[in-house]
């Protein structure tokens, strides 16, 4: 009888696996670490020129070499004759991974309760499985900030790969706490508030931010003489920041605000950089004189005023660039994060050039985080963020042929293209059968 | 009496002729350019020839008539005014959001020819645009196709007077929200919004059945009927019925997308044509049998529910299936740069050049009913043209100079730093807009919900 139940089992188990592929149809394809030779490409460094019928070695998550002649006989070889390669662009200002749906508030994560929240993480709301990672990555861009929307302080924004299961899988090593710049505009055409209203609440957070900043400067102090204060969370955030430890990443866009900005920031020795900047163009100067560096975008996108002219948001960067400040471009975007080459082409159409575009979205972010050892170029040591195209990434008849991001091969599949995939001839067709 | 009409006469006639002289024609030859016909091929080096608004000639070495001006356009890119299938620029209000069913209300009565957005489209090569009532009703609105003929202040100047009518329908979260949840009335559901076409679709029958009897009977001797209430709301679904008017439907899902098709089939409607559509490429070959196509996105996903199963190979599904497919705005921004949205296509599906760009000239026509007076340059046509620095697909070209009926409302080179036709004397400081309301699919509306804000959030259509 016993033998009767141990056959049976031994069947049972033996099914099992005949059981599973009946049940899933067809394979899935993961990112993959390796050794991977991308050969023969025209390499666009960036940072140390075009190469040309130039190869690229990728060995444990960083570029290992880079010439016309590597030996590798153990790499996967993936032949890239006629096709560029570039850095992994990088997207400095989005909400990637903290929204899954933005009416659906059960998904949104970017924003807390509270003006004052600065020790909220981004870094620990993102998700890495978010549908918008894959149907981002593949179109090149392969590191983005992902940023607290909301208050006045709300939040610490964070710098992620897109590729990991963990947040700090895909942490890429820079964080800034946010500050939203008291603003003298409108927010939008809903906001209805009267001009008198708008001067009082700018007031009334100029005087809070101040208040703030003070009792981050004392508490700073007196921790750095010792003393044991009782835990308040959002002050020894802002504390960071005094101590320069973390930078302030102000988000400011109206003229008259950049310049209160600049002058707010004068006489703090925090490291500042300014995101959004919607109306740079209009005291560019004073913010090359400040040496404020400069997360601009969206590109395509509106003028802020009616009277302006009707391609001011393209032009901006440029216009900036042009007078000095250093400019990375952003989306400010989530779920079309993979639009960020197209606002760059725009940018580089309207006046900011095709080689200045690019080192928007590589290596001036790179070096405005302070990683420019790390990202924003092909070269020897940095991380293997790169991608390969059959045509200059910004035009949208180019195909991304293979991305690479910490050195994993990324598939190039989400769900937009099984979609397309599985609907393109669909079957049944019309009728029934 | 004879006096009365001789004067009724002189008036219509005066009427007529101030009507003509209201709407500009020029005469333009352009030169030495890429004609991008989309219709019929692209031609190098080749002129047009426009005089008095129309396409005279197409072709090679052509001289200029008498007073007829000469662009050279040597190395530029020229094709046909991009015409967008859904947008509500040059609105004042865009949604009526009383009850499910709002057929009698009329976007031409609520157009503002000084409004910007107008001017921002012709710098985008926009020429001909579908001004659009908003999607908080099944039954919305009837639209107004606009030409931009900016600089007028009258709004019947740039409202395309020989465009056929078309109404707004909308399905899914957008009605069942504003009626179902902030009215408590019906819709609430995707089962209500059927329930709401179909029980209006048979009033009007009853209604037209009416009116049909009392017609009936009137010539006839000794008659006492008494004429039914005329009811301008039932009259347009009986227009609709009759193939007066064409239906373009607000839609997103696969499911809500079948049904109307279901729902027009059995009342015999014809010209319907999707909106948005982000499911359409699940049901593309019943879209590509039963109607006149569907409008979507380039890209846009994710913003609400019922997008978040979306792909951009949306448009590339459709075309492949046989379906009539434009790209549309409904965007104040991305209004103007549908080139660069139609050129998405070409990453998202592989699309030919010809087959990106009638997305947003010929096949948008077709779906407006205007296909035979614009959306390709073809002799005959009106001269809605634009030229392009760079080919226009790709994402570095710039519109130069946009012409609508051979007259010139756009060129690069004399942009002016503030091109407002009106600037309000009340106006102390100009208001600055930090996220310029894109979308407005669902403005005014906000009353009826708590959270307005979250009702404006950016994406929201």
């Amino acid at each position: 009888m016993q033998s009767i139940y141990k056959t049976f089992f031994a069947f049972l188990i033996a099914l099992t696996p005949f059981m599973a592929q009946a049940q899933i149809d067809g394979e899935f394809v993961k990112p993959r670490s390796g050794k991977f030779l991308l050969q023969n490409a025209t390499v666009h460094t960036i940072t140390k020129g075009v190469l040309s019928n130039t190869s690229v070695l990728i060995e444990n998550g960083k570029i290992a070499q880079i010439g016309s002649s590597i030996q590798a006989a153990d790499a996967e070889i993936i032949d890239c004759r006629g096709m560029v390669i570039y850095p992994g662009m990088i997207d400095s200002g989005t909400t990637l991974g903290l929204v899954e749906v933005n009416s659906v508030a059960e998904t949104v994560d970017y924003q807390e309760i509270g003006n004052f929240t600065p020790n909220m993480q981004a870094l620990t709301a993102v998700n890495p499985n978010s549908e918008a990672v894959p149907v981002t990555r593949v179109s090149g861009v392969t590191t983005v900030m992902s940023i607290p929307q909301g208050g006045l302080f709300p939040g610490t924004a964070a710098l992620i790969n897109l590729v990991g299961y963990t947040p700090d899988q895909m942490y890429a090593g820079f964080k800034a706490v946010v500050m939203n710049f008291p603003s003298s505009a409108r927010r939008g055409r809903f906001d209805r508030r009267s001009d008198e209203d708008i001067k009082k609440d700018n007031e009334k957070a100029q005087k809070e931010a101040n208040e703030l900043w003070e009792k981050a400067k004392n508490y700073h102090e007196l921790t750095s003489k010792g003393a044991t204060l009782e835990y308040y969370p959002e002050i020894a955030q802002l504390a960071k920041v005094v101590a320069g430890e973390l930078p302030l990443m102000i988000e400011v866009n109206a003229a008259a605000d950049i310049q209160n900005a600049i002058k707010w920031v004068a006489d703090k020795k925090a490291k500042v950089i300014f995101s959004g900047v919607d109306e740079g163009w209009r005291v560019a100067d004073e913010i090359a004189k400040a040496g404020i560096p400069v997360l601009t975008g969206p590109v395509q996108d509106l003028p802020t005023r009616q009277s302006d002219r009707y391609d001011a948001a393209y032009a901006n960067a440029g216009k900036m660039a042009k007078a000095g400040v250093k400019v990375a471009l952003r989306t400010n975007d989530s779920e079309n994060v993979r639009n960020l080459p197209f606002h760059a082409a725009f940018a580089a159409a309207y006046g900011l050039g095709k080689e200045e575009a690019w080192k928007a979205v590589t290596i001036n972010p790179a070096e405005i985080f302070g990683l420019a050892d790390q990202l924003g170029s092909v070269e020897v040591g940095k991380v293997a963020n790169l991608i390969v195209s059959t045509e200059d990434p910004f035009e949208t008849r180019a195909q991304i042929m293979h991305v690479f991001i910490n050195g994993y091969r990324i598939p190039l599949s989400n769900r937009h293209i099984r979609l397309y995939q599985e609907f393109l001839e669909r079957s049944p067709a019309l009728k029934k059968n | 009496m004879k006096k009365l009409s001789y004067i009724l006469a002189a008036l219509v006639g005066l009427s007529m002729q101030f009507a003509i002289a209201q709407t500009p024609k020029g005469s333009i030859l352009i030169k030495n350019a890429t004609v991008i016909t989309v219709t019929k091929g692209t031609l190098e080096n080749t002129d047009v020839l426009v005089q008095d608004g129309i396409i005279r000639r197409i072709g090679q070495n052509i001289s200029a008539p008498s007073g007829v001006q000469t662009i050279d356009a040597s190395g530029k890119y020229v094709m046909p005014g991009i015409i967008d299938a859904h947008s509500h620029v040059a609105l004042d209000v865009v949604n009526e959001a009383t009850a499910p069913i709002v057929a009698e209300v009329r976007m031409k009565d609520v157009v503002n020819p000084y409004e910007i957005g107008i001017y921002r489209a012709l710098a985008g090569g926009v020429t001909v645009s579908h001004a659009m009532h908003g999607s908080a009703n099944v039954v919305g609105g009837q639209n107004a196709t606009l030409k931009h003929r900016w600089g007028s202040s009258n709004p019947a100047d740039i409202i395309m007077q020989d465009a056929p009518r078309t109404i707004k329908f909308a399905l899914g979260e957008n009605p069942t929200r504003v009626h179902g949840r902030g009215n408590g009335i019906q819709p609430r559901s995707r089962m209500g919004v059927e329930a709401i076409l179909r029980n209006g679709f048979s009033e009007a029958l009853q209604y037209k059945k009416r009116w049909a009897d009392y017609n009936a009977a009137k010539s006839q001797k000794g008659n006492t009927m008494v004429a039914p209430e005329y009811d301008e709301r039932l009259q347009t679904l009986v227009d609709i019925l009759d193939g007066k008017i064409i239906i373009h439907c607000h839609s997103y899902r696969a499911d809500e997308i079948y049904m109307l098709i279901n729902v027009a089939r059995d009342f015999g409607i014809k010209k319907l044509v999707f909106q948005h559509t982000n499911e359409g490429f699940k049901v593309a070959p019943e879209i590509a049998e039963y109607t006149m196509g569907a409008s979507v996105f380039a890209d846009w996903w994710a913003y609400k529910f019922e997008v978040y199963y979306s792909t951009a190979f949306n448009a590339a599904i459709l075309q492949k299936n046989g379906a009539i497919t434009s790209i549309n705005s409904d965007s104040a921004e991305l209004i103007r740069h549908l080139y660069h949205e139609a050129a998405k296509t070409q990453r998202y599906g592989g699309m030919t050049d010809d087959e990106a760009l009638a997305m947003i000239t010929i096949n948008p026509a077709k779906q407006l009913g205007i296909d035979d007076k614009v959306g390709s340059l073809e002799v005959g046509k009106q001269a809605d043209i634009v030229i392009f620095e760079g080919h226009p697909l790709s994402s570095y070209a710039i519109p130069q100079m946009t012409f609508v009926d051979g007259v010139k409302y756009f060129d690069i080179k004399e942009d002016k730093d503030d091109q407002r036709q009106q600037v309000s004397a009340t106006e102390m400081v100009e208001p600055i807009m930090l996220t310029e309301e894109n979308h407005r699919c669902m403005q005014d509306t906000e009353h009826l919900f708590e959270t307005a804000n979250a009702l404006f959030s950016l994406h929201n259509h």
